[in-house]
C-alpha cells in the first residue's frame, strides 16, 4: 500500500502523528485500544514499563503549555524514555536559528522522537518532512490547525463513558474559529462514526463554511444542546476578547457559558468535557465544572495513557 | 496450512496430567497467573479445578517483549490484571508452550513491577525444549521434540476443549 498521507509509512502504519484528519478509523481505534492497557500501569507499584528504554524524546515547546507538556513528559517517562524539555524561549531560536536547524542539531544528538508545539500551523508537518526516516514526530498543537492527542484523549474519554460512538449526539461549544482542538475533534468524531456532531458558537467565532466538515451549526445554546450526549467545551482565549470578536466576557457567559440550567437541556446523563485551562465564569460555570457530569479531570488522567499509546505505536513502526 | 508430520498428544489429557502434578502444592497462599492467550485459558481451567481462593491474574507481556525494536507493538495488546497483592505471594505462572523462554522472562519482569513475590513457579502444558534463556518449568504436561521450523499452537474450541496443532513458522502469535 503506497500512501500519500505524510503520517503513514509505506505499509500504512503510523509514522508521525500530525493531525486526526485523514487517519483511518482503524488507526484511531488501535490507539484507543492500546491506551486501555496503559491505564492500569499507573496503579502498580512500579509505574513504568520498559518499552522505550534507551530512547530519547525531545519536547519542543515553542509556545507555553503546562498540562500538555507535562502529560507528554509523564507518558514518556512511564515508558522509560529519556525526556529532554527544551525551553525554546531561552534557546537558539531568539538568536536567529531556523526551526529546521534546531531540529537538525537535536537529531545529531540522537533524538528518536520529537513532540512539537508551535504557534504556526504546519510546524510539526514541516519537521516531519525533514527528519530521518527512523525519527517520529508528534504534533502537540500547531497554530489553529490541529491538536491530535487532545482529540484522541477526548475520544478515549467519550468511549469510556458512552461505550461506543454510533448513537451519539456530540456538541462542541465555543471558540471554534481559533481552536485546533475543535478541528481535530471534528475529524476524529466523524471518522469514528458519530452520527451527529454539532458546533455551537456566535457567528464571529465560527470559521467560514464550517458545515463542510460535516457538522450542524447552531448559534443558540437552547436549541443546540437539546438531546446532546456529550458537551465538549472550548476555552475562550482571553486574547480574542480584546479583538473585535466579542463585546465582553460577561455577555459571552450570558449566552454561551455553560450553567447547570443550560446543561439540563441536554440528556440527563450527558458528560461535560473541557481541554483546559478553564476560564471559570466565562465559558463554564464552576458548579458545572466541578459537578457530577463533569469528566474534565479524568480527561487529564486518560491523556497520559493515550500519549503513552501514541508514543509506543510510533516507536514500534 | 495445517500439516501433520507427527502425532501430537491430546491437550485435554495433558491438562489432566498437569492438574494432578500441581494439586499437591496448592494451598490458600498460592495464586495463579496466566500469560495471554493460551496461558489464560489454562489458568482459568486450573483455577476452577484446583478451587483456588486467590483471584486469577492475567498478564499481557506485550510491553515487556525483547523484540519490540524489531517487530513493534503487538496490535492487539490487552490490559494485564493482577487482582491480588503480589508482594510476598506464592505465584504459579501458567503458559501453554515453553520454547525459547523469552515470554517467561518478560512475564517475570512484569510481575516484579507489581511487587516482590515470595516465589514464582512455572506450569507449562508442553515443553518443546530449545531454550535460549536459563528458564525451567516445575510443572510440565509433556515434553516434545519438534522440528525447529514448526510452531506449536494451543487452541480452545467453542465447547472450551483444548487442542494442539502444528504450523509453519510465521503464524500465529
Amino acid at each position: 500500500m503506497i500512501s500519500t498521507n505524510p503520517q503513514l509509512n509505506r505499509s500504512g502504519e503510523l509514522q508521525h502523528l500530525l493531525t486526526t484528519e485523514g487517519l483511518p478509523a482503524t488507526i484511531l481505534l488501535e490507539i484507543l485500544d492500546t491506551a486501555e492497557s496503559f491505564v492500569g500501569v499507573t496503579e502498580r507499584d512500579v509505574k513504568k514499563i520498559p518499552l522505550l528504554r534507551g530512547k530519547s524524546v525531545f519536547n519542543l515547546f515553542f509556545e507555553p503549555s503546562t498540562r500538555t507538556r507535562t502529560t507528554f513528559e509523564i507518558a514518556a517517562k512511564r515508558l522509560s524514555a529519556d525526556v529532554h524539555n527544551l525551553n525554546i524561549a531561552a534557546s537558539s531560536q531568539i538568536k536567529g536559528e531556523t526551526l529546521l536547524d534546531t531540529v537538525n542539531n537535536l537529531s545529531a544528538m540522537y533524538a528518536d522522537m520529537f513532540v512539537v508545539r508551535h504557534l504556526q500551523s504546519g510546524a510539526a508537518h514541516l519537521i516531519a518532512s525533514h527528519v530521518q526516516p527512523d525519527i517520529h514526530v508528534i504534533n502537540a498543537g500547531d497554530g489553529s490547525h490541529a491538536h491530535p492527542t487532545q482529540a484522541l484523549l477526548d475520544m478515549f474519554t467519550i468511549r469510556r463513558y458512552k461505550q461506543d460512538f454510533q448513537n451519539l449526539r456530540v456538541a462542541i461549544i465555543g471558540d471554534i474559529l481559533h481552536s485546533r482542538v475543535a478541528r481535530s475533534e471534528i475529524h476524529a468524531l466523524t471518522t469514528l462514526g458519530v452520527p451527529e456532531v454539532r458546533v455551537i458558537a456566535p457567528k464571529t467565532l465560527l470559521p467560514a463554511k464550517v458545515e463542510r466538515l460535516g457538522v450542524h451549526v447552531y448559534h443558540d445554546m437552547a436549541k443546540g444542546l437539546k438531546d446532546v450526549d456529550v458537551l465538549m467545551m472550548l476555552r475562550l482565549q482571553n486574547e480574542r476578547m480584546q479583538s473585535a470578536n466579542l463585546p465582553s466576557s460577561e455577555e459571552y457567559f450570558k449566552y454561551y457559558g455553560l450553567t447547570q440550567e443550560k446543561l439540563s437541556l441536554a440528556q440527563h446523563d450527558a458528560i461535560v468535557m473541557h481541554p483546559g485551562p478553564l476560564n471559570r465564569g466565562v465559558e463554564i460555570d464552576s458548579a458545572v465544572a466541578d459537578g457530577k457530569q463533569s469528566v474534565i479531570l479524568p480527561q487529564v488522567t486518560f491523556g497520559i495513557a493515550v500519549r503513552m499509546a501514541v508514543m509506543s505505536i510510533l516507536a514500534g513502526n | 496450512m495445517n500439516i501433520k508430520p507427527l502425532q501430537l498428544p491430546e491437550a485435554e489429557q495433558l491438562f489432566s496430567d498437569l492438574v494432578s502434578k500441581i494439586r499437591p502444592d496448592i494451598n490458600e497462599n498460592v495464586a495463579l497467573v496466566g500469560v495471554r492467550t493460551g496461558g489464560v485459558w489454562l489458568a482459568q481451567r486450573l483455577h476452577q479445578e484446583l478451587c483456588l481462593t486467590l483471584p486469577l491474574g492475567i498478564l499481557d507481556i506485550s510491553f515487556y517483549r525483547d523484540d519490540f525494536d524489531r517487530i513493534g507493538l503487538h496490535p492487539k495488546v490487552k490490559p494485564s490484571e493482577i487482582p491480588f497483592e503480589v508482594t510476598d505471594s506464592h505465584i504459579i505462572l501458567v503458559d501453554d508452550i515453553l520454547y525459547t523462554g523469552r515470554t517467561i522472562r518478560a512475564a517475570i519482569n512484569e510481575l516484579f513491577d507489581y511487587g516482590r513475590p515470595a516465589s514464582i513457579r512455572l506450569a507449562i502444558l508442553v515443553d518443546r525444549g530449545e531454550r535460549e534463556l536459563p528458564i525451567a518449568a516445575q510443572y510440565v504436561g509433556a515434553e516434545l521434540v519438534l522440528p525447529s521450523g514448526k510452531m506449536l499452537n494451543l487452541q480452545q474450541g467453542d465447547d472450551g476443549k483444548l487442542s494442539l496443532s502444528l504450523y509453519d513458522k510465521q503464524l500465529p502469535e
